[in-house]
């Protein structure tokens, strides 16, 4: 029974990153990319908070009479990798905004077209 | 700006919500040593008060409170506060970021550094996070 | 178990959420339901035991990467995306990948088994000495400030680049650059 939950954690941090990543390949707009994008982040920052839970352990904060303690390293690689994730994913948008100011379209593949046109 | 509300209830709830968000932001910037919390979180959670506040009340309040200027050199200060605390711990003689020889006892030293780099970090996020705010939202019109 | 139990409904909570975002066209509810999804994860982490992870992801998550997506909607004035163009590959790849990923994870420790060598290395020693040789009780915080300084100052970097670099793609640098050049040579 153990073992199936854990299986079931891994598989659907798998399935949250591939749903993230087909949103990715499969829309041409570029803001729903970004969306993609930030659903493949968070089924990272859930891998890496699963691997620091120790069982029976405490949160880390040291306090008189617990013994065990989740791992600290992973929180704080996560921790920092959401705030600088969330400054990506702006300029991102910003790079979006200036995209559709200039050629008034956020779709990836009618702005090929356009590129093609130029030429 | 698209985004200002006329309804009462939110414009009640946000009224309320915000003065109490940047109160929050302060207790968790200084009691991160003690409890979880931290510049990180505390930078984050300033700038949503902000931008509730800006919500509600529009832009232009919002940036009376804190100009684009504001912002640009808060998130400049932050990273030059984090960096100096560094070099004032080698003026001391000990290496890059060592808080320990900040004050006569070690311990105290870690806590003074590490009270300055986390209100450096909470500052730089603070002026980002409004700086891409403000940006974001700058439709063109007034430029 | 109970935990676990917790996990399991919020990962199911949340993989719906994505799935309605992949089916959606309408980019406001892709864009609200990424943040609800994100308030899911927190959760999740403060069952973890990650409490300082949960409040970051609740406040950026949930907060402020929703009001950007919201802003850029505002600003492009596009609330629809065009349906799928790449279903069927998008289908294959992520189908392919998915299974090569969990393949390779079957092959992973158990969670939460505190005698990996994961949890016996630095991680050890930063909940062992970090009290008597930082101080705060947050062990977090004492690695984030003190241990990985360094580590800590580069992601400060990286964030003000990022604002940097919002400022350049959207900002009118170039009028108020050259405003403020042409009224100090006046003052020459």
């Amino acid at each position: 029974m153990e073992s199936l939950l854990q299986a079931y954690h891994h598989l659907a941090v798998v399935f949250l990153m591939m749903t993230g990543f087909y949103i990715m390949v499969a829309y041409d707009n570029l803001v729903k990319k970004l969306i993609g994008l930030n659903l493949v982040q968070v089924s990272v920052f859930i891998f890496f908070i699963l691997m620091g839970k120790v069982g029976g352990g405490s949160a880390p904060i040291l306090a008189p009479g617990i013994e065990a303690y989740a791992n600290p390293l992973p929180h704080v690689l996560i921790l920092t990798a959401i705030v600088v994730g969330i400054a990506a994913t702006a300029l991102g948008l910003a790079l979006a905004i200036r995209i559709s100011r200039a050629c008034g379209s956020l779709d990836d593949r009618l702005i090929a077209h356009l590129e093609r046109d130029e030429d | 700006m698209p985004f200002i509300t006329r309804n009462p209830i939110l414009r009640e709830t946000a009224h309320t919500l915000a003065p109490t968000t940047l109160l929050y932001a302060l207790y968790v910037q200084f009691h991160g040593d003690y409890g979880p919390g931290g510049g990180f979180q505390a930078g984050v959670i300033f700038s949503v008060g902000l931008i509730l506040y800006a919500l509600t009340y529009g832009l232009e309040r919002a940036q009376a409170v804190l100009s684009r200027r504001t912002a640009e050199v808060l998130s400049a200060f932050g990273v030059l506060l984090y960096a100096l605390t560094g070099v004032a711990a080698m003026l001391r003689g000990a290496a890059f970021l060592d808080y320990s020889a900040l004050a006569q006892q070690p311990l105290s030293g870690q806590h003074i550094g590490i009270m300055a780099i986390e209100l450096g970090v909470g500052v730089t996020i603070v002026g980002v996070v409004m700086l891409i705010f403000y940006l974001l939202t700058d439709t063109g019109e007034a430029g | 178990m109970s935990g676990q139990l917790l996990g399991c409904a919020l990962l199911t909570l949340s993989a719906v959420a994505a799935v309605i975002i992949a089916r959606t066209d309408n980019l406001f509810s892709a864009a609200l339901l990424a943040g609800m999804s994100s308030l899911l994860v927190a959760a999740l982490f403060l069952s973890l035991d990650a409490p300082d992870v949960a409040f970051t992801e609740a406040a950026v998550g949930a907060g402020v990467s929703t009001i950007f997506f919201l802003t850029t909607i505002a600003a492009t004035g596009r609330q629809y995306a065009y349906a799928p163009s790449r279903r069927v590959p998008g289908l294959v790849l992520a189908a392919a990948t998915g299974w090569l990923l969990f393949y390779s994870m079957l092959d992973f420790p158990w969670l939460g088994d505190a005698s990996l060598a994961l949890h016996d290395h630095v991680a050890r020693y930063y909940i062992e000495h970090s009290a008597a040789e930082v101080g705060p009780p947050n062990v977090v915080t004492s690695v984030l400030a003190s241990y990985r300084g360094l580590d800590t100052l580069g992601e400060v970097c990286v964030i003000f680049a990022a604002g940097v670099g919002v400022m350049i793609v959207l900002g009118r640098f170039g009028h108020s650059g050259r405003a403020g050049q042409s009224s100090r040579r006046g003052e020459e």
